[in-house]
């Protein structure tokens, strides 16, 4: 077993799931923010 | 006359060779016969049998007296996949434009979904490296789990990884498989009670500047955060630009059928580049097809467990476990499961439309999973 490897797996796990979450996070925000614009626009 | 050339290419076949036959008949069997993705599967099985005949015209050879000939299938891995990996990310014009991402913009709550279910991605890296995979090759093996035939291709083939053909074969044979795989891993972390969770649904209408709006916000958050996934989420939501602004309905039929079908047509024969015995036939493929259906079973697992935990902290709002599991991508098979599986635990319970809308989130993702991946190598310099 390379412990190293292990390690940078983690990290990677860490900063992908971050990312990912972060992005999706996001990007559903802005989807509200739209749809809240849109609504009151009506 | 000598007639020593009607056998002396039969008498050079390996039981490498023979192997792979067995693979290629296994693949185009599973293609006819039971139906598992037979675009991909069938060309790809095809092509397994091409590429293994020995001296095979489809691949560069050198022979004395002729010198070096130049074989079609090599020519389109080297142009298509290994140069630019332009048929993959090409495919995901035709899927964008496929795609209708109506439902989620109607609950974007559902986005975490998607988001959660790649878990199952970075968990199966970690065992990938543990078994004693290099780490790049056990971040392609990881992204088995994007439930995403041309991310895995992509990154396999973006990281240089050295099993490539085991890859896209276990991608696309597992995507296959979910409806065997997701039902199992999902009971496993599910009682009855939690699959029969009603979820009311209310047809939200979605504005069409919304729906033009999202395909750029998503490229540009997701460019400004992983710029290694632009290429592909970029690609991916140019299609679904080309859908919804309604003014190239033409070009958007065009990507949904025949380039997503030409391309499709030669992805599966050209991925058969990387299925030459000597590649192929080892021990590391039979664990990449099992680390493969694990990363299946890890991501819907994930993604239940998520939603469970979520509902915790919205006691109003709660949304059915099995929801969860659809965020894997896998569209639309994903969502065809917790459907049947609400309806098994309830036979009034209707979950289409929100397994529809994780599904889609699972699409988005995933090719933001794949661009994660490259962007942890492309930080680490």
């Amino acid at each position: 077993m390379n412990f190293d490897n292990m390690m940078a797996a983690l990290e990677m796990m860490g900063q992908g799931m971050l990312g990912i979450f972060v992005v999706l996070g996001m990007i559903a925000l802005l989807v509200c923010l739209m749809q809240k614009i849109d609504n009151r626009k009506k | 006359m000598s007639l020593n050339f009607l056998w002396v290419n039969l008498l050079a076949i390996t039981p490498q060779q023979i192997v792979m036959y067995v693979v290629g008949a296994v693949l185009i069997w599973l293609a006819i016969e039971k139906g598992f993705e037979p675009a991909l599967l069938m060309p790809m099985g095809f092509g397994a049998i091409l590429v293994n005949l020995p001296l095979s015209g489809v691949m560069n050879q050198f022979s004395e007296g002729v010198g070096e000939t130049h074989g079609i299938i090599q020519w389109l891995f080297e142009v298509g996949i290994e140069a630019s990996e332009a048929m993959p990310i090409l495919l995901f014009i035709g899927i964008g434009a496929m795609i209708d991402f109506g439902p989620l913009l109607s609950n974007p709550k559902l986005f975490l979904c998607g988001a959660a279910a790649q878990g199952g991605i970075f968990l199966t890296i970690m065992i990938a490296a543990a078994l004693g995979f290099d780490l790049k090759d056990a971040a392609s093996i990881g992204i088995i789990g994007a439930a995403d035939g041309p991310t895995s291709i992509l990154v396999s083939q973006t990281l240089g990884s050295n099993y490539i053909g085991a890859i896209a074969v276990a991608a696309y044979s597992y995507m296959a498989l979910v409806p065997i795989i997701q039902p199992f891993a999902i009971k496993l972390v599910t009682t009855k009670k939690d699959r029969a969770m009603r979820m009311p649904y209310r047809a939200q209408g979605v504005s069409k500047r919304l729906r033009i709006m999202f395909p750029i916000v998503v490229s540009v958050i997701a460019g400004l955060v992983a710029p290694s996934s632009v290429a592909l989420v970029g690609f991916l939501m140019f299609g679904n630009l080309i859908r919804e602004c309604g003014v190239l309905s033409s070009l958007s039929q065009t990507a949904q059928n025949e380039l997503a079908n030409l391309i499709t047509l030669l992805l599966g024969i050209t991925i058969a580049a990387s299925m030459k015995a000597d590649q192929f036939v080892r021990w590391e493929t039979l664990m990449i097809m099992g680390l493969g259906l694990v990363a299946f079973i890890l991501d819907s697992m994930v993604g239940v467990i998520f939603v469970k935990i979520l509902n915790i902290f919205t006691p109003k709002n709660k949304i059915n476990p099995m929801v969860g599991a659809a965020g894997i991508s896998a569209f639309p098979m994903s969502s065809r499961v917790i459907e049947k599986m609400g309806q098994e635990a309830d036979s009034q319970n209707h979950l289409l439309m929100h397994a529809v809308a994780a599904n889609v989130s699972g699409q988005i993702a995933s090719v933001v999973a794949g661009g994660v991946v490259l962007q942890y190598f492309a930080n680490m310099g």
